[in-house]
């Protein structure tokens, strides 16, 4: 993006935004009625008995809070800006802990089953989401070669799936490939029919990714092979697709992360994923929730650490295409 | 050089083009094209953008299909139902405006990929050939760079090196200078006229006059999809025919 060449007044510190906040942050903590908490508490001095406060109570401490969150804000407003994502981040963060802690979680039982969600859960995922998403490319280079060639049945047929693949919900296809086939004679375990369901559903979905890489490489790429006596297969092969293929490295990446959220729905079936886990590890105890934000949490660092490594990925090709 | 255009007059054209039509949708691009090219022959063809030039020689290696009249390429008709289209198409070198070089390989793969993936030579003897054309077009030095690595100029000469390395009969240049930096312009230029003097068979299309005067046997001038007038470089210049060429001799002339 292109990045201003004159500094501006930073917002954050505007009179009317700083006001402005002031009395909308304060108008909330009034409306929630936030007295009896650990600022409450501190203010009690001022305030006596939290509990028996009333409206002035009720007043200062709503004011105290919109108080710290401008002073805060304003703060934050003066740092540089990798300073001040950093700081963003950390907060919110905490903020999301600090809910973590209003659920009140047994850290003794997620302790117990951390391992096992790891070892069982995250290891099915990773390696059902890695083999659908390799089938789903190889799928979808099929799907887009045949969409681009001039073979009417080829066209067909890959028009054909992506509509079909893409117009289900995933869910209902990895129930009809798990309870249908069976009634065809096949019986599949849940995971290849989990696998089969993400593997065609994103194949038909990266179809359009890998056509479009395909048609992005230049017009002149192909006169240059065919006029060098290239045949259609060699020209793809040795000439479009390793050109092609830089383009659709990194939205596969995404697609991958998208997947890895994905193939949670195949746990409907009962494939020990970690969604699965997450699930059923509580049950019998009734602790459904430190499962679930266990397992909440398990999905959103393993997606961190593949956006940090699809950015990089992405560094790469686009350092190599310059 | 002149042995053997002396020795093609007699023998039959190497292309030989009549009453060849060409349309896109219901625009008509070119009419009623009648041309024999000998071999060893050199032709400039020139004429206003839009003229039709590219659409013409791109017929000649089919990367457009024309409707109407024939093409004849070294006794090979072209058509739609012809079978070897590809096979012909590495007998006829061809140099875009744009290079069109493969950036993915290097400057000496892209010399070596035709003859190793379609004739099937080895890689030391597709190298040996390579390095010899890269020596003709006066980089040898480039040959394990990358075609971005290299300036405008170098990479047409390895665009014309690359079809050099198939062997090909005949040549054919669509603007080979058009896209280059003017300081560019003669090491491509010379490049060509070395290879003239070799008895290559070359359709050169082009707006260097100086080339023109100095290596062709033929130029033509088209316009709207026909060839106005075609005579020899010196006549051509000093004594050109038809109003239009006169217009636009004038007009390129100028600077
Ligand atoms: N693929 C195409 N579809 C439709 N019209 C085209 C196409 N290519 C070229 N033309 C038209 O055909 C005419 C001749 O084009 P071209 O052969 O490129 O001319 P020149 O090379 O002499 O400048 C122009 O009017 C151009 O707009
Ligand atoms: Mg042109």
């Amino acid at each position: 993006m292109y990045a201003d060449t004159v500094i501006a007044d930073k917002l954050v510190h505007k009179p009317h935004f700083i006001i402005g906040l002031l009395v909308a942050a304060g108008a909330l903590f009034f409306l929630f009625n936030i007295t009896d908490s650990f600022l409450g508490h501190v203010l009690s001095p001022v305030i006596g008995d939290p509990a028996s406060s009333g409206l002035y109570g009720r007043f200062v401490v709503a004011f105290m809070a919109a108080l710290l969150l401008v002073i805060n804000i304003v703060i934050i407003g003066f740092f540089p800006r990798k300073l001040q994502i950093l700081a963003v981040w950390m907060e919110l963060l905490l903020l999301a802990l600090t809910l973590g802690i209003v659920f009140n979680l047994d850290l003794a039982f997620i302790k117990s089953k951390l391992w096992f969600m790891i070892t069982q859960g995250v290891f099915t995922t990773l390696y059902v989401s890695a083999i659908s998403i390799v089938i789903a490319s190889i799928l979808a280079i099929i799907g887009a070669v045949a969409k681009l060639s001039d073979n009417g049945f080829a066209f067909a047929i890959a028009s054909f799936y992506t509509s079909l693949f893409r117009g289900l919900p995933l869910l209902m296809q990895v129930y009809i490939i798990y309870l249908g086939l069976p009634q065809l004679g096949y019986v599949v375990d849940a995971i290849p029919a989990g696998i089969a369901a993400l593997s065609l559903c994103y194949g038909a979905y990266m179809t359009e990714i890998f056509r479009a890489g395909i048609e992005s490489v230049s017009r002149g790429q192909w006169e240059g092979s065919r006029a060098m006596g290239f045949k259609f297969g060699l020209t793809m092969r040795k000439i479009i697709l390793p050109q092609a293929i830089p383009l659709i490295i990194p939205p596969t990446g995404n697609q991958f992360i998208a997947m890895l959220k994905d193939s949670s729905l195949v746990s409907v079936i009962g494939v020990w994923e970690l969604m699965f886990l997450s699930r059923t590890l509580g049950v019998k105890t009734f602790q459904h929730i430190e499962m679930l934000m266990t397992g909440a949490l398990i999905y959103w660092i393993l997606t961190i650490i593949l956006e940090a490594i699809q950015s990089r990925i992405e560094a790469h090709y686009r350092k190599q295409r310059s | 050089m002149s042995d053997l255009t002396q020795e093609s007059t007699n023998s039959s054209p190497i292309i030989s083009i009549s009453d060849m039509s060409k349309w896109y949708g219901t625009f008509k691009v070119l009419t009623d094209i009648n041309l024999d090219v000998k071999l060893g022959e050199r032709l400039v063809i020139c004429g206003p953008s839009g003229s039709g030039k590219s659409t013409l020689i791109r017929c000649l290696n089919r990367l457009e299909a024309h409707q109407k009249g024939s093409i004849m390429i070294d006794g090979v008709e072209l058509h739609d139902r012809m079978k070897d289209v590809d096979k012909l198409r590495t007998e006829i070198g061809m140099v875009f405006q744009s290079f069109n070089l493969f950036p993915h390989l290097t400057v000496l793969e892209n010399l070596t990929a035709a003859p190793m993936w379609v004739r099937g030579e080895s890689e030391s003897e597709a190298k040996k050939t390579a390095m010899f054309y890269l020596e003709r077009v006066k980089i040898p030095e480039q040959a394990d760079k990358y075609p971005r690595q290299l300036s405008g100029g170098q990479q047409q000469r390895v665009a014309i090196a690359r079809s050099l390395c198939m062997n090909p009969k005949v040549m054919l240049f669509d603007e080979p200078t058009s896209a280059l930096d003017p300081e560019m312009v003669s090491e491509v230029l010379e490049v060509m006229t070395d290879l003239a003097e070799t008895g290559m068979t070359m359709l050169c299309v082009t707006h260097e006059m100086g080339f023109a005067r100095k290596v062709a046997d033929r130029v033509i001038f088209m316009d709207e999809g026909k060839i106005i007038e075609e005579n020899e470089p010196n006549e051509f210049f000093t004594n050109p025919q038809s109003e239009r060429t006169k217009l636009f001799l004038s007009q390129i002339l100028q600077h």
